[in-house]
């Protein structure tokens, strides 16, 4: 668990702007301790996007909230702009806000119902003071606006009167507002329909080839963390499982867990859907309050032997920059792909 | 296998009594489905996808106002009286909606649920019925079945509370299943599961099935025909390679066009600007064409286009179909 | 979707105002409530006669021309009576419910954003409080104070003070974990200012429904805090403490009793329709109605 999950990129290795050393976070429940997150370490360079991938109950929501502090850690260190961030008091932790923004997942919850966008979208200005005086700041939310696409009279709206992707738009440039070191996108495009998803992603790009940002991508929809990331890290039960390029996971995934994950993956294709092998999985995610002894995926895992249940495996490199936590890394996935499809009904 | 459809819907409309005056909804669908056959409802929300169902099988809002005909069976539902609708409804058709823990009622067992339709339609005695549902929860890949169909919604995961769901909608053995975005709340390896498991019932069974969904993926993996659908109107239909393979429609081609495609990384998807026109205000003409990439002439914004042949049973609703062809996605 | 039904603030002004016109019931409550401002404020001008004018020529008389109400023991016109004495009920009304409000609120929204230890303690102090029959709480109040109309108030505000820290706590549990708030959180925004921007405006229908029905009751517990001689003091005219008065007179001189008496169930029953009625719009069911329309589409 000593890996991380970032490797440098090619050229020279740009600045750290966040890392997860280790970081554990468990919540104490009624039915036990969920471990959500259980020994993570990540890190993320300046102007880079790292996507986060995994099932709901893989802990990747949670480990996005670690960065920002609004979950605390049980054991491990985070790390923002080079300080450790792990301890800092709640007073504190308001000014590690700004360098650390998020964007969530549903644009309508996540915009006060009751104040105008502009208010909405103001708000990181006026709580860290960065901008003197209504008019200054008018003028700024007019800028955000401009940058994220919207038209500038959209400031004295209310979110009900906004379409879901324009939601999401505002939602950006609350984001923006505070000129974080990292922006952590929390699924930004999961309760989008499919043609707004488009526009949001181009947007995000555009935004960070224009202004250098660094993301944090978190989303269960692999094709989309695959176009949207520089490098990718896999979740499962509270674990990285695998970390790469996403041309080496799309093409080689190593880990089998991922090798499922990509197979699940319906194509808009039917003549492809008709032929393709798809590793359908036995059963469910296990309990997070009572993860498996030795490799966590072993309960579902096609290729699982006697050893995955004595050893927890860690990351190790299958290829340059290209990690997975599998006794059989690689291995497994070539046995995989040449068992019969399980595919019942359907012509062929 | 008769080729009288199982559901045939047509000119079918839905108007909407709201607050700020009537809503189309839906603003006349022809569709139909045969025993044993996928039909997809494709489209983005507020498309009207889920309302022409829901309506075609008279569970519209008590504002709607429903036009036009749909036979279950031969039978015209908008002929019968409401009590007769229900009882048709309950015994042909079954429904598994997006959410399986707001279809299923908490405080009863699952079995209880499973077999409370089997006992209604069917006239299965108590005793009876709950061996049907330990049936049924096998049937559906619920492991050790005959043990837990005393238990609690709770206490499945979501793929398994849809399993359930399936299991109710199977009790009648129902001719139509009906699939509203079955897998939308799920994870794709629990989507891919659930979506083997109506393949491999349908083709057991010989149940038509109706699915509706957003995911282009999940249609072309299920479906034999497909309807995509576009503020209230079907705008194409047809065999789904078809479809696929040489959309004509310019939104059936951008909506193909707008996932990202690992083949082409770095470039910026292609995307549709701006939003559907509200139902409130649907535009005389072709209501794509504020947003369409082609913009025809003035034909396309004030006249409706009607629905075209491309070929075989394939039609579009444009004036301009598009020449494609399935490599150039 | 462009646009949708209303929820912004003006907006649901608007449409409160509109239903509270449409409403016949709520129409009635409110012209009745307009009312009695308008006498509780200028009652001692408009007044046939003076609160106190005492005229032993004319007592006991019974409802005529000149003295609507009739007058009563002492020869005062209970009409001027019932108009002055509409003040000290709203006033008593206002200030009590005023304090309930303050603090309730507060207490709630302290209890519910922090939970924990403060939650606990907080919550069963109220739950103390409200255990206790509101009559028996208030004549506690009034025994160690004192009575007279402050006495009288501060008893009313204590007594309604846990139904709003309970109004307010549930609100802020539910706003709490609203993705918007963990958005407030996420930029930095402090707890002062997430409670005060972001909380407590979206649980503000709840409360401004519990204040009408607390006006209400808070009415009718100076009445029967002055009917118990608790409250207002005489010569000092209050409902409940003419209804007491005029008890020894209920066969020769049922107006006594059944004007003041009137009164108070009018002013209830105003408040309680109101009351009503802003529930009806202001339930936040209501609100999502369009939202609800389109996600099912």
């Amino acid at each position: 668990m000593t890996e991380y999950a970032a490797v440098p990129r090619q050229r020279e290795p740009a600045e750290v702007v966040a890392e997860l050393d280790r970081l554990n976070v468990w919540f104490p429940t009624r039915a036990g301790v969920v471990r959500a997150v259980d020994g993570v370490s990540l890190r993320i360079r300046r102007g880079e996007t790292l996507g986060l991938v995994g099932e709901s109950g893989s802990g990747k929501s949670t480990a996005g909230l670690a960065l920002l502090r609004l979950v605390d850690p049980s054991a491990g260190t985070v790390r923002v702009a080079g300080q450790d961030v792990t301890r800092w008091s709640r007073r504190r932790l308001r000014a590690l806000r700004r360098r650390v923004a998020m964007v969530f997942q549903d644009p309508q919850a996540s915009l006060d119902p009751r104040r105008t966008i502009g208010a909405s979208i103001a708000e990181p200005l006026i709580v860290h003071r960065l901008v003197d005086g209504a008019a200054a700041r008018r003028q700024r939310v007019a800028e955000l606006l401009d940058l994220v696409g919207l038209r500038r009279e959209l400031a004295d709206r209310h979110p009900h009167e906004l379409s879901g992707g324009q939601r999401q738009r505002v939602g950006i440039a609350r984001a923006l507002a505070g000129e974080p070191d990292l922006i952590v996108l929390d699924e930004p495009i999961a309760s989008l329909d499919l043609s707004v998803q488009a526009q949001i992603m181009n947007l995000l790009r555009r935004l960070q080839r224009d202004l250098g940002l660094t993301y944090l991508f978190i989303a269960h929809d692999l094709a989309a963390v695959e176009h949207m990331s520089d490098r990718l890290a896999v979740m499962y039960l509270g674990r990285i499982v695998e970390t790469g390029t996403p041309a080496q996971i799309w093409r080689r995934p190593a880990h089998p867990y991922t090798a499922a994950l990509l197979s699940a993956i319906p194509v808009a294709d039917p003549q492809v859907e008709r032929r393709r092998r798809r590793i359908i999985l036995r059963g469910d995610v296990p309990s997070p309050v009572d993860p498996p002894a030795g490799c966590r995926f072993r309960t579902r895992c096609p290729q699982a032997r006697a050893e995955c249940a004595e050893t927890d495996p860690v990351l190790v490199e299958v290829d340059p920059g290209h990690r997975a936590a599998c006794l059989f890394a690689g291995d497994a996935v070539r046995a995989m792909s040449v068992t019969e499809p399980r595919r019942a009904g359907g012509s062929d | 296998m008769s080729d009288s459809p199982v559901l045939d819907v047509e000119g079918l409309a839905v108007t909407i009594g709201t607050r700020r005056g009537p809503a189309r909804a839906v603003a006349g669908v022809d569709w139909s489905v045969q025993a044993g056959q996928t039909l997809a409802l494709v489209g983005e929300s507020g498309s009207g996808k889920s309302m022409s169902v829901l309506a075609a099988t008279g569970l519209a809002p008590r504002t709607a106002r429903v036009t036009g005909r749909v036979r279950l069976l031969g039978t015209d539902l908008t002929e019968v009286s409401p009590e007769r609708r229900r009882r048709l409804r309950g015994r042909h058709v079954g429904f598994v909606f997006q959410d399986p823990m707001t279809s299923l009622n908490p405080v009863l067992t699952v079995g209880r649920q499973v077999s409370e339709a089997g006992e209604e339609h069917l006239g299965l005695t108590r005793r009876a019925a709950r061996a049907r549902a330990v049936e049924l929860l096998d049937l559906v890949g619920i492991p050790s079945a005959a043990q837990r169909v005393d238990a609690y919604p709770h206490q499945f995961s979501g793929g398994m509370r849809q399993r359930v769901v399936i299991a109710m909608a199977l009790a009648c053995e129902p001719d139509l299943l009906i699939a509203d975005e079955p897998t939308t709340a799920l994870d794709v390896t629990t989507q891919a599961q659930i979506v083997e498991l109506v393949a491999d019932l349908q083709h057991r069974l010989g149940t038509a099935v109706v699915w509706i969904t957003h995911d282009l993926g999940v249609v072309a993996g299920i479906a034999d025909t497909v309807a995509v659908m576009y503020a209230g109107r079907i705008v194409e239909q047809g065999p789904v390679d078809a479809v696929f393979a040489h959309p004509a429609h310019p939104y059936t081609v951008a909506l193909l066009a707008a996932r990202p495609d690992p083949a082409a990384r770095g470039a910026d998807l292609v995307t549709i600007p701006g939003a559907p026109p509200s139902p409130w205000e649907l535009p005389t003409g072709c209501a794509f064409f504020p947003r369409c990439p082609v913009r025809g002439d003035a034909r396309c914004e004030h006249e409706l286009p009607p629905l075209v042949p491309v070929s075989g049973r394939h039609q579009v609703r444009t004036f301009y179909p598009q020449a494609t062809d399935g490599e150039d996605r | 979707m462009s646009e949708t039904t209303g929820r912004s603030s003006e907006g649901q002004l608007r449409r409160t105002l509109s239903a509270l016109r449409h409403d016949p019931l709520a129409f009635t409550g409110s012209a009745v409530l307009v009312l009695l401002v308008v006498v509780g404020v200028a009652g001692t001008w408009l007044a046939p006669a003076g609160v106190n004018e005492v005229d032993v020529d004319r007592m006991l008389q019974a409802p005529s021309w000149a003295h609507p109400f009739g007058t009563d023991e002492l020869g005062r016109d209970v009409l001027s009576r019932v108009m002055i004495a509409a003040r000290v009920s709203l006033q008593v009304g206002l200030v009590s419910v005023g304090i309930a409000l303050t603090v309730g609120t507060t207490l709630g929204l302290l209890a519910g954003y922090y939970r924990g230890w403060l939650d606990n303690v907080l919550m069963r102090c109220m739950d103390v409080l409200f255990a206790f029959p509101v009559l028996l709480l208030a004549v506690a109040i009034v025994a160690v104070l004192g009575p007279g109309l402050l006495t009288a108030t501060i008893a009313v505000g204590v007594v309604y003070t846990p139904i709003f820290a309970r109004v307010t706590r549930a609100g802020v549990l539910s706003v709490r974990e609203q993705v918007f708030v963990r958005a407030a959180i996420s930029i930095g925004a402090s707890d002062l200012r997430i409670m005060r921007r972001h909380v407590l405006p979206n649980i503000a229908a709840p409360l401004i429904v519990q204040t009408s029905l607390s006006l209400a009751f808070a009415i009718l517990s100076e009445a029967a805090l002055s009917f118990l001689g608790l409250g207002v003091q005489p010569p000092e005219p209050a409902w409940g403490r003419m209804l007491y008065d005029g008890r020894g007179f209920v066969t020769e001189a049922w107006w006594l009793g059944v004007f003041p008496g009137a009164a108070i169930f009018l002013t209830v029953l105003a408040f309680n329709l109101v009351g009503d009625a802003l529930r009806d719009v202001l339930d936040p069911r209501q609100l999502t109605v369009s939202e609800a329309r389109r996600s099912s589409t």
